[in-house]
């Protein structure tokens, strides 16, 4: 395996951006990257991006996105229909094929241009489950109530996990959700679907992420603490909820274990859990104790940007990390219904 | 056994509110008072028109708004011979990319008012706008190009967009 780094990160605040479209959003935060990269845009040899055109409605609009990117003279690029930390995942294994050393990796959103419950429903299952409309809040109920039967756990444990990462959010001047709110506040919400309130159910925001990857010596260069991919894998379950046990993360913990979580100690971890109840479904499959910090950034219930949250993820590890707040870490990307696509990302500095 | 299901219908329909952006939402504005505005690129200096915030090439943002001429020539063409729900144009009818005066990039329209033999790279023609009572924010306040008169531009002036 080859050593790889992540030298820069950059993302824009989550918001509502009802002025701006994609390439405004994310034109700053690819620059921002760039520059802290201490790269030329024209050194970086490769470049993927994550994004999905049913969010935007406009038939190949990723490739409308590359107006921020600077395509030309002609680059070598590439998308996936995914979070960008799928593109992140692409990107690695480029480097690895030793094709290119370097790549520039980006992942946004606009979640709010159509009826999002909607859009989401159709990545189910087309004959059978779509026609009914699911929405993506119910399907995680459902999840939720098998999880807190099992493990005996009550809706007030869901508040406390979103009180630590509103907490944890405090700090983040990028997140939306985030202060000080006492449970009793969280409980007094109605339910949405019950037993999950609104503060359960990461909001939809608006953003952009951006990350700059670099092979070997020339990261030390460029940074001085460059934060290495240890470990990097993602697995995927059946599409069909009734074949999972949904209190648990069979992907979550495969690609956990391929990605080598458990071959040294985790300071921390920064997880993809758009619902309260999945935060402990994850850290549980992934084999995370006790003296694992989660989600310091506030995670995804303090900032949700469709198909940038998982690059997100990754990034404020890396930030974290390249700081010297910690030395090894992961982050976590999720996709689909009920936590079906699971991507885990071992970090460590030098 | 039963008869097999062969098809079953699930209809679907999305509705989405279109954020043009900053820099596309001044091009609509000045569509409605009968201007073309582009977005000057600070690097390579060329007017992208319409706007879409950042220039493809340079990738930096296009924050001055020039205003581009409504005469320009046409780049290329095609005959167009299949019927469109959204165009009400007569078939056959020529669509062109056109380089307006002053922008650095061409864009698409249609051309009227002459013969479809006539229609050829080079040609110089202008923007027939709307009715002023129809004008709005959308590029269909430029209903066609026509030919301007003009003699044809000399192929270097738009080679390089050829």
């Amino acid at each position: 395996m080859r050593d790889v780094a992540i030298v820069s990160f950059a993302q824009s605040s989550a918001a509502f951006e009802d002025e701006r479209n994609e390439v405004e959003i994310l034109l700053p935060v690819v620059q921002d990257a760039i520059a802290d990269s201490h790269l030329k845009r024209s050194e970086i040899e490769f470049t993927c991006s994550g994004s999905s055109d049913f969010l935007q409605g406009q038939p190949f609009a990723f490739v409308m996105a590359l107006d921020a990117i600077g395509a030309w003279p002609p680059i070598k690029e590439s998308h996936v229909e995914q979070d960008g930390a799928w593109a992140l995942y692409e990107a690695w294994v480029k480097i690895q094929t030793e094709d290119v050393d370097s790549a520039l990796v980006y992942g946004f959103g606009k979640s709010a241009s159509g009826d999002l419950p909607e859009v989401l429903a159709l990545s189910m299952d087309p004959y059978c489950v779509t026609p009914l409309w699911p929405d993506m809040d119910s399907v995680s109920a459902l999840q939720a109530r098998q999880w807190m039967e099992k493990n005996g756990k009550t809706e007030r444990d869901l508040a406390e996990i979103v009180q630590r990462n509103r907490r944890n959010a405090t700090d983040n001047p990028h997140a939306i959700q985030k202060g000080e709110v006492s449970i009793e506040e969280l409980l007094a919400e109605p339910h949405i679907a019950s037993p999950l309130r609104a503060s359960d159910c990461a909001g939809k925001a608006d953003g952009a992420s951006c990350v700059v990857l670099m092979a070997g010596e020339r990261a030390r260069e460029l940074c001085e603490r460059p934060v290495w991919i240890r470990g990097f894998d993602h697995r995927v379950d059946p599409a069909a909820l009734g074949v999972r046990d949904l209190t648990t993360s069979s992907s979550a913990k495969i690609a956990g274990e391929k990605a080598g979580v458990g071959k040294d100690k985790i300071d921390f971890a920064e997880l993809y859990a758009p619902y309260s109840h999945q935060e402990p479904i994850l850290a549980e499959s992934l084999g995370l104790g006790e003296d694992v910090l989660l989600n310091p950034s506030g995670g995804a219930l303090g900032a949700h940007v469709l198909m940038s949250c998982g690059l997100q993820r990754i990034g404020e590890a890396a930030q974290r990390i390249a700081s010297g707040k910690a030395d090894r870490g992961l982050g976590h990307a999720t996709h689909g219904a009920a936590l079906q696509q699971n991507l885990v990302c071992v970090l460590e500095g030098e | 056994m039963a008869d097999p299901v062969k098809s079953i219908v699930t209809p679907i329909q999305l509705t989405y509110d279109f954020t043009p952006g900053v820099a596309a939402s001044k091009f609509l504005h000045g569509l409605a008072n009968k201007k073309i505005l582009g977005g000057a690129c600070p690097q390579c200096k060329a007017v992208i028109v319409p706007p879409r915030g950042s220039c493809p090439m340079c990738a930096v943002a296009t924050e001055e708004v020039v205003q581009v001429s409504d005469h320009g020539t046409i780049v290329t063409f095609s005959i167009v011979r299949v019927p469109s729900d959204n165009l009400d144009f007569e078939l056959p009818y020529a669509c062109i990319t056109v380089l307006l005066d002053g922008a650095g990039l061409p864009f698409f329209h249609v051309v009227q008012g002459c013969d479809l033999d006539d229609v050829r790279m080079g040609m110089r023609v202008k923007a027939e706008w709307v009715e002023d009572d129809q004008l709005e924010t959308s590029i269909s306040s430029i209903k066609c190009f026509v030919p301007n008169g003009e003699p044809d531009a000399d192929y270097e002036t738009y080679k390089e967009h050829a």
